[in-house]
């Protein structure tokens, strides 16, 4: 039953000020988790802690098969896309995705040429040498997917990746993730506070409350849930799409 | 051609960006006004004496000699800026890292000699650095009088500004930057040369420029230091023009002759700063990845101990120095209680003026910086402006002062000696403020402007319900900055100086000429305080030091 | 906060209206002004005795304006021009008199100066002294134990043992080196500095700077006056710091006072030149300006000043040699110091 690819977080628990994180759970490979909750709840935590940027008080985290609670969030098999900012301002798209296959920006030829190709699948061929300011919001967050997709790690962590576009882009975006997710067969955690995301995209879903783990559903049985009340809150929101 | 409108991108409102280059422009003019009125009347009064030649060896040697100091003391001061101001960003949980960082903001505002006689106990003949290598069998390793005096103290009284202006930089730089750099697997160099040095690129031309002012103008520092008459630096010259031979045209002439030079340097710096864009963030305490392995951990832990020392050090010798003095009586003294007041009565309007004025250019800067397509003459006199505004560092405070004098003649010179001191204060306090200012303006404009242009905010709302807010950090630290520097000030009021205007500085001097060292060494205590209660305001309770408060 | 902005606002208008207005100076009958340096009134200097005496005796009162040294109280003169406000300018020294004389603001005193004894006997129609000092080699004795007894041998001393002295092109003192080492070696004077460089620490722009570093124990040797350890045994009651006595002699500082032709009441201004050579004002002059009083004091100097050295011989160049030749001899001195 356990897939040596799953994400588990092995009865972890992290204080960070008045706040006091307890999590275990099971992201299983291969698939899209959405992570959801209350502002606060602790769903960004969770996040920093597979991507290595928080080291639990006690407990592991296991990735790849591997223990790799203390490593350095560079030795993790995982790639990131935050909200915002994800690209350097002051580098163009080309360089900004070229630093998922080589951080000293060594690349070859071949590598120029994926770059490229990355760029195209994400609906951004050709902007190479654009640099990020002179892109809208949403083309910037395809960026941050060619970036990734580049990566190539089996695991791909995503911090509320769609909340600054409209909308219409939302939707086109979630479609863009969900397959660029089937090609690629990587594992997928969505933070997000939107239930249509997690209605559109999730196949499973950890529902988070004051740093604990409310429910830990398959999406289907999340949204037949009869409670608890914030659950019912979260799910009342955005009218089902 | 079509006319471009410039206001697109600003997203100011025509009447605004008409006003920010009003206001910026006239700003300029004030101070180009006020510069040249003062160094005219000087030319004027000196033209019936005979002239010397400008230029004989002698000149040729001194300038050669500000030159080859003041870069290298501009160099050094922003490379160790550099190196220092990495390790302190890449340790956010530094233990007593606010202090540091308030304690940067000390030497400046510190009257050289004060600073210079720290760094004696420090470095010098007898000094603490001395004692110790004695301890290893070595016989006075360290000598610092010379080249290496020089550069050691202008180091001493700059590069804690630089590193705090460095700082500020990286830390407006969005969080996530971090993450993803560490999440990539960026190396320390990586980082260096991909995020960090992109981003220090653009303040070190106007850093290093305004350190090159400093250094070059510099005057006790380089004689007290020197060693002998072979340092010597222009300000020297003009001075002793001024002085014994009282020959104020020379002085004038000498004083172009420095401006010109540096306006050269300044240009060709100018060329170098490139506008490049401003990431948006979502604020949030910054998290350092890169800075947690053991290694960079112990490197950075060195770095900072070691920068730290640097200018902690000679200001502990000043606080010791000043603690064996007769604190008490000093603090029931009416003179000193008249000198404190009298030096705040002077520091905080200077200060306040300071900003204004450096709002003014800033905003207009800003204004045109951000215009979608401004003409090229445009952009170069936006890109001019704090250069071009820093000038006044290159005219000596003799030179202004003794214009001044004349415009005013001896009659109205008493009450008009405090507003002239505090405008030149405030004046020479101006580029340091711009070198806060400018860039958190810059980045607010940059972060906030579309959104408050869509909200319909403009004006004074604007001012109170975006700028302020989000500015009051920047603006409290530029104030801090200025008063402190005014506070420090020795020269300007030398000048005026009559007896009822003595500031600290002053009173301060005044006992060590009438041979009261302990007196001064507490003086110098009080100082010091004053500026580290400034600095501690100008830094506040966070530990950074952006714009998003 | 905004409170004490506006206060601050209000006050800096205030004074820009006052600037403005150019208020006359209070030209009172019987007032007295007196341009004057700044540690000659400050509350440890003789001023605040010095005016309280006088007024005591002339039914006036004694304004005193002060620059910072008395290089700066000249220049403030030639700034000020006709324009200026003082009756007395109290404080330059012989090396400046001549320069002062040219600018044509001075008139003859008109006294009977004959109470005044200087060394090297000074005698001026302009200007009247009232104190001197000789310059010296201030030693730390805790750290050298055998001064220089000569000027021979602070030149050709021990490189180790260092001195501080002071820039002949911004300080007073510095310019009084330059003209005993002349004094002494004459045309040899590029020789001996080029020697006597090996043993400056440092050339610091002024007495304080100099001073301080001798007091912090930098350096066991300074150019100062003969009378400074005076202060350290009246002070300080230690005999730590002490004069070295120089076998050729010691160069003087003359400090002096003339009448300003404009004066606005010349009868008080001369009688405050009587007064200054008269035992009411010698008497402060030892222990408030730490220099010898130029004419006779009422009561013995204090106990410290017995501990001094007596220069055998005094140097003193007339005011007109000094002015002729101070450009050529600094010229001199830069090139032999920045020789390598």
């Amino acid at each position: 039953m356990a897939d040596p690819n799953d994400i588990f977080m092995d009865a972890i628990e992290l204080k960070r000020g008045d706040l006091d994180f307890r999590f275990h759970c099971r992201m299983p490979a291969g698939r899209i988790t959405a992570v959801a909750g209350p502002s606060g709840s602790g769903k960004t935590t969770l996040l920093n802690l597979i991507a290595g940027f928080e080291v639990p008080d006690s407990g592991r985290i296991e990735l790849s098969g591997r223990d790799v609670t203390t490593f350095h969030p560079a030795e993790r098999p995982v790639s990131l896309v935050f909200q915002e900012n994800n690209l350097f301002a002051h580098l163009d798209i080309a360089t900004n995705v070229g630093l998922g296959i080589s951080p000293s920006l060594r690349l070859a030829d071949k590598d120029l040429a994926r770059i490229s190709a990355a760029l195209q699948r994400t609906g951004l061929g050709g902007y190479e040498k654009r640099m990020p300011g002179t892109l809208s919001g949403g083309e910037r967050q395809r960026a941050a997917f060619a970036r990734a997709l580049v990566r190539d790690r089996p695991y791909l962590l995503l911090d509320e990746p769609f909340a600054a576009l409209d909308p219409g882009l939302r939707l086109s975006m979630a479609m863009l993730l969900k397959e660029l997710q089937a090609e690629t067969g990587v594992t997928v955690v969505l933070v997000t506070h939107n239930s249509s995301d997690v209605r559109r995209l999730a196949e499973r879903v950890i529902f988070l409350e004051k740093g604990r783990i409310l429910a830990d559903d398959e999406t289907a049985d999340f949204f037949d849930r009869p409670g608890p009340q914030p659950i019912l809150d979260f799910r009342g929101r955005d009218g089902g799409m | 051609m079509a006319r471009r409108h410039e206001h697109e991108l600003n997203m100011l409102t025509r009447g605004e960006y008409r006003r920010a280059l009003t206001g910026g422009t006239l700003g300029l003019a004030g101070i180009l006004l006020f510069a040249g009125l003062g160094t005219g009347a000087l030319f004027r009064a000196g033209l019936s004496g005979e002239t010397t030649p400008l230029f004989d060896a002698y000149m040729w040697r001194v300038l050669r000699f500000t030159l080859l100091q003041a870069s290298l003391s501009a160099i050094l001061s922003v490379g160790l800026a550099m190196i220092f101001a990495r390790a302190l960003a890449r340790q956010p949980e530094f233990p007593g890292r606010g202090w540091i960082l308030r304690l940067m903001g000390v030497p400046l505002g510190l009257p050289v000699i004060v600073g210079a006689l720290g760094l004696v106990t420090v470095w010098g003949r007898n000094g603490w650095a001395n004692a110790a290598l004695s301890e290893f069998g070595l016989k006075e390793p360290v000598s610092i009088y010379g080249l290496t005096g020089i550069l050691l103290a202008h180091v001493f009284f700059n590069f804690p500004l630089a590193a705090r202006v460095l700082l500020a930089g990286l830390e407006r730089l969005p969080p996530e930057y971090w993450l993803i750099a560490s999440n990539l697997g960026m190396k320390p160099l990586g980082i260096f040369r991909l995020i960090e040095w992109p981003e220090m690129k653009r303040q070190i031309p106007a850093l290093g420029g305004l350190i090159f002012m400093l250094a070059a103008t510099s005057f006790t520092l380089v004689l007290l230091l020197g060693g002998g008459p072979a340092a010597t630096t222009l300000e020297v010259a003009i001075y002793q023009a001024l002085r014994f031979d009282f020959d104020p045209q020379r002085a004038v002439r000498l004083s172009l002759l420095q401006i010109a030079m540096t306006t050269v340097l300044l240009v060709l710096l100018g060329l170098l700063t490139k506008r490049h864009a401003e990431g948006a963030t979502a604020g949030g305490a910054s998290r350092r990845p890169d800075g947690r392995s053991w290694r960079n951990r112990t490197v950075d832990f060195l770095l900072i101990l070691a920068g730290t020392a640097f200018v902690a050090l000679p200001l502990a010798s000043v606080a010791a120095a000043g603690l064996r003095a007769d604190l008490l009586r000093l603090a029931g003294e009416a003179p000193v209680h008249r000198a404190l007041l009298t030096s705040l009565a002077i520091a905080a309007p200077s200060g306040l003026i300071s900003i204004l004025l450096a709002w003014m250019i800033s905003n207009c800067r800003q204004a045109i910086l951000k215009a979608r397509a401004p003409r090229p003459a445009a952009r170069l006199y936006a890109a001019s402006l704090p250069q071009l505004s820093s000038l006044i560092l290159l005219v000596p405070p003799t030179v202004l002062g003794n214009g001044w004098f004349l415009l005013i003649g001896p009659a109205r010179l008493q009450p008009a000696a405090p507003l002239l001191i505090t405008l030149i204060n405030s004046l020479m306090a101006l580029p340091f403020v711009l070198s806060i200012l400018d860039p958190a303006l810059a980045a607010h404009r940059e972060r906030n402007g579309r959104l408050s242009a869509s909200l319909g905010l403009f004006g004074w709302n604007r001012l109170l319900h975006v700028d302020w807010p989000a500015l009051r950090r920047p603006v409290l630290m530029a104030l801090c900055f200025a008063m402190a520097l005014s506070l420090g000030d020795l020269g300007v009021v030398a000048l005026f100086g009559s007896d009822d205007l003595v500031t600290l500085p002053w009173l301060l001097y005044s006992r060590m000429g009438s041979y009261r060292t302990a007196d001064a060494a507490g003086l110098a205590l009080l100082l010091g305080l004053l500026c580290l209660a400034l600095s501690a305001a100008g830094t506040g309770n966070i530990k950074r030091m952006n714009g998003d408060g | 906060m905004t409170a004490r902005l506006k206060t601050l606002i209000l006050s800096l208008s205030v004074a820009l209206a006052a600037a403005l207005s150019g208020q006359p100076a209070g030209a009172a009958d019987k007032t007295l002004t007196i341009y004057t340096y700044e540690s000659f009134t400050s509350e440890w200097g003789p001023g605040p005795k010095v005016k309280e005496a006088f007024e005591k005796s002339c039914a006036c009162t004694v304004n005193y304006v002060s620059a910072a040294d008395g290089v700066a109280l000249l220049s403030r003169l030639k700034l000020e021009g006709a324009a200026t406000k003082a009756d007395i300018v109290l404080g330059l020294d012989t090396n400046l008199i001549a320069e002062a004389k040219a600018t044509g603001f001075f008139a003859p005193h008109g006294i009977d100066s004959s109470a005044v004894k200087v060394p090297g006997d000074f005698k001026d129609d302009v200007f009247v002294p009232y104190d001197y000092g000789h310059f010296a080699v201030v030693y730390d004795s805790d750290t050298l134990k055998t001064p220089p007894k000569s000027l021979k041998e602070l030149v050709e001393g021990d490189p180790a043992q260092k001195i501080a002295i002071e820039d002949p092109r911004t300080s007073t003192p510095g310019l009084g080196l330059l003209l005993w080492v002349k004094s002494v070696y004459g045309d040899k004077a590029p020789e001996a500095w080029a020697k006597l460089k090996n043993r400056v620490l440092t050339v610091t722009p002024g007495w304080s700077e100099a001073y301080g570093l001798f007091t912090k124990g930098e350096v066991p040797m300074v150019l100062s006056y003969v009378t400074s350890p005076a202060y350290h045994i009246d002070q300080e009651k230690t005999e730590r710091y002490k004069a070295a006595d120089f076998e050729e002699g010691h160069y003087i500082q003359v400090e002096v006072a003339g009448m300003v032709k404009s004066a606005h009441d010349p009868d008080l201004a001369k009688s405050f030149l009587s007064f200054m050579v008269s035992p009411a004002f010698q008497d402060i002059i030892p222990t408030t300006n730490w220099m010898m009083p130029a004419a006779a004091t009422s009561k013995a100097l204090p106990d410290a000043f017995g501990k001094l050295i007596t220069p055998k011989k005094t140097f003193l160049m007339s005011p007109e040699e000094v002015a002729k030749n101070r450009k050529a001899w600094i010229d001199e001195w830069l090139g032999a110091m920045s020789m390598n």
